[in-house]
């Protein structure tokens, strides 16, 4: 699932932010606002992919860096939603 | 104003080479053509006839004819100077404030230019003291490019007229592309054309013997931190504004044409048409742009201040497709590549202008930078004051008041505005402090460069390039000056005067005028505390307090809304046309060097969706766009291949 999780969120961060550049070495754990890879617009399109793709929906107090500003913190926030929503 | 070029040394075909250099002016000085070629060097003058209609003629030598200037701009003080030096025994031939010019080098040599009240590019030819000297104005507002083949010096002001010189070739320097995807322009001297510079402001250069010396005659200077405060009233200020601001008016007015205003709806183009308004005898005339989109336009403001000064007021309308329509003649006179599509709208309102009769236009440019108008200035602010607590929750919120025109940015939590601001990590004493978040911003839009780019570019940092262009007091001024001193500086020259201001009038022949630009007035603004200008988190106080009986209450008081244009989906729609498909398709990119095609493509993909909204995707397409454009109008080697094709 992770994996899974992990590849898509990859494909689209260098789909949508990268431009397809296969340069640009994306770290698991690199912030995407450090590293200048996306912008205030860019989280807005991020949380519009999360929510499409993964079948979440993410309260305003859930858009922050600490769920979002890393591949791993996109991983796992969305294995914590999707989880919760299996256990319930 | 006018077109000037020139040359000191020898050239094989003096006059013919003039001539063309003249003629790619033309735009700038429509109303009459002249050279000047003696052994020692040549001059080429496009008139713009405003001051002294009948006998201002250019180029204009002294009496003894060994001394022969043109000159591009106008001297507002030129009439306290002549009357000074006719009470001193000196005699005039014309009215003209070239004459004047001539006058002062005659008594100061090249320290003449600190007499000087005026937005000016002058080159004077000295074949009695053999040598050749340049200027240009404190704070940029006129243009004036150079380069040397074989020995010979050449300048004019603008490129295209250096580039009617046999060998000079137009080739783009990479670090000017990285400057200008970092800091919006590139850093004078550099221009984007490799071998070309640019003389910088408030610069006099002196040309003799096959060397060059430039020194610079004025600076912006700022007090010292560590020092006493000026002490003076915010009463006292306010008459003091007010009185040199409608000087400052009073002397740019004066024309043997009728001179008009623009009027954008915000406080500084209101304030100056008000004070123009009322020394216009057969009244002021305005001029406006509106835009479809509502985030953009500005016309119910602009209404209300033409009728409440009475002026003729004109605008003309900037609609979807319209910037697309004429974004390549706006880069054909940028003569750069620009990250924002802003110029374009002045280009039509310039033509307007001319459309109208008229040839000059007071502007309330500079305002914002001389009495810290700009959101970066209250961004500065905020983020040193989140610094200071940075867990702080709450304080990240003042963000979102700063842009309220910004959706994306509404909507997003403290934790996040905190890091996209920086305001949780940039060190405070960092000089470039108040504008790393908008460098880093257009910065990222590199990730479009090409690999053969990037290894070109290793290791330069065009931010480090600033730092090391800053003065040694830099560091003694408080943290607002220095930002006010890196827009008025660097962007101000760079970008706001020459992209959006000298180039998008001059395409048309039309002069602006800029009243906050006069020295006196920046020197005032310079020595008052910070706190007078951004009050709080209220800008231009100080100006504002000025302005209190001069505008409506409803423009003295309205949030500022910054002078914006659509940028990406200027090119979708409507403005999807046949020349930016090609010039942002994969063999054209690829063909250039410059960036990466695929990226490319994939850029354009996403703005034809309608999805880019983001600054980085904005700067990105309109710099990559306005690059090739640059390559296709300008570069020698793609002319040479079309020509031959």
């Amino acid at each position: 699932m992770s994996s899974s999780v992990k590849d898509a969120v990859k494909a689209f961060i260098r789909e949508n932010y990268l431009f397809g550049d296969e340069t640009v070495e994306l770290a698991d754990d690199a912030s995407l606002i450090e590293n200048d890879i996306i912008d205030s617009t860019g989280v807005l399109e991020l949380v519009a992919f999360v929510e499409e793709h993964f079948g979440v929906v993410m309260d305003d107090a859930e858009i922050v860096p600490a769920n979002l500003d890393s591949v791993d913190r996109i991983v796992a926030y969305v294995g914590s939603k999707t989880s919760q929503a299996i256990a319930v | 104003m006018c077109g000037i070029a020139g040359y000191y040394g020898g050239v094989p075909e003096a006059n013919s080479l003039l001539s063309a250099m003249a003629f790619a002016l033309g735009h700038r000085g429509p109303d009459a053509h002249g050279t000047f070629a003696v052994p020692e060097g040549g001059l080429a003058h496009t008139r713009l006839a405003i001051v002294g209609l009948e006998d201002g003629q250019q180029p204009m030598s002294n009496a003894a004819g060994d001394v022969t200037i043109v000159f591009n701009g106008e001297i507002f003080n030129y009439v306290e100077l002549r009357d000074e030096l006719r009470a001193q025994g000196r005699r005039f031939r014309s009215g003209s404030d070239t004459e004047v010019i001539l006058h002062l080098y005659d008594k100061f040599g090249e320290d003449c230019v600190s007499r000087l009240n005026g937005d000016f590019a002058f080159a004077i030819l000295d074949r009695s003291r053999g040598r050749m000297v340049l200027a240009r104005d404190r704070m940029g507002v006129r243009p004036l490019y150079y380069t040397e083949k074989q020995g010979t010096f050449y300048f004019a002001s603008e490129v295209k007229a250096l580039l009617q010189v046999p060998g000079v070739e137009a080739e783009i320097d990479p670090v000017a592309l990285d400057q200008i995807f970092t800091v919006w322009s590139p850093i004078a001297p550099r221009t984007p054309f490799r071998g070309i510079s640019e003389l910088e402001p408030a610069s006099v250069m002196v040309v003799e013997s096959g060397r060059q010396t430039i020194r610079s005659y004025w600076s912006l200077d700022y007090p010292d931190r560590s020092e006493a405060p000026h002490h003076i009233s915010e009463e006292a200020a306010t008459e003091e504004i007010l009185a040199l601001l409608t000087d400052a008016t009073r002397i740019r007015m004066r024309a043997d044409v009728p001179v008009g205003s623009y009027l954008s709806g915000g406080l500084d183009s209101s304030v100056i048409a008000a004070l123009g308004a009322g020394m216009a005898p057969d009244g002021l005339k305005t001029f406006s742009v509106t835009f479809d989109s509502a985030e953009h336009d500005e016309s119910a403001f602009q209404e209300e201040m033409a009728k409440a000064l009475g002026t003729e007021h004109r605008k003309v309308s900037c609609n979807e497709g319209d910037i697309a329509s004429i974004f390549p003649e706006v880069i054909r006179f940028t003569e750069k590549p620009i990250i924002r599509t802003a110029p374009a709208p002045l280009f039509k309102l310039s033509r307007l202008v001319r459309d109208s009769g008229l040839k000059v236009v007071l502007t309330g440019e500079g305002a914002d930078e001389v009495f810290a108008g700009y959101d970066i200035f209250k961004e500065a602010r905020v983020r040193r004051f989140c610094a200071r607590q940075p867990e702080s929750a709450i304080r990240p919120h003042l963000f979102r008041k700063l842009y309220p025109y910004l959706p994306g940015l509404q909507r997003q939590s403290a934790d996040y505005l905190a890091s996209f601001f920086g305001a949780d990590a940039a060190p405070l004493d960092d000089p470039l402090f108040s504008h790393r978040p908008r460098m880093r911003g257009t910065a990222a839009s590199k990730i479009f460069f090409s690999g053969d780019l990037r290894a070109q570019l290793a290791g330069y940092n065009a931010a480090d390039e600033l730092v090391s262009r800053l003065p040694q007091n830099f560091a003694r001024w408080h943290p607002l000056h220095q930002a006010q001193y890196l827009e008025s500086r660097f962007l101000l020259p760079g970008y706001i005067l020459s992209s959006q201001g000298d180039r998008m009038a001059m395409a048309h022949g039309i002069e602006g005028r800029f009243p906050f630009l006069d020295h006196r007035l920046v020197e005032l603004a310079t020595s008052l505390p910070p706190e007078m200008k951004l009050k709080g988190l209220v800008e231009k106080y100080i100006l504002k307090r000025a302005a209190r009986d001069l505008v409506p209450q409803n423009i003295a008081k309205r949030a500022k809304q910054p002078y914006r244009a659509p940028d990406s989906s200027s090119f979708t729609g409507a403005g999807d046309l046949d020349y930016v498909r090609s010039a942002l398709g994969e063999t054209a990119v690829a063909d250039n060097g410059l960036f990466n095609p695929k990226a490319v493509e994939k850029l354009r993909a996403k703005c034809l969706t309608g999805s880019v909204h983001g600054f980085r995707d904005n700067a990105a397409f309109v710099g990559i766009l306005s690059t090739q454009l640059w390559l296709q109008q300008f570069s020698t080697s793609k002319n040479r291949a079309a020509e031959a094709a």
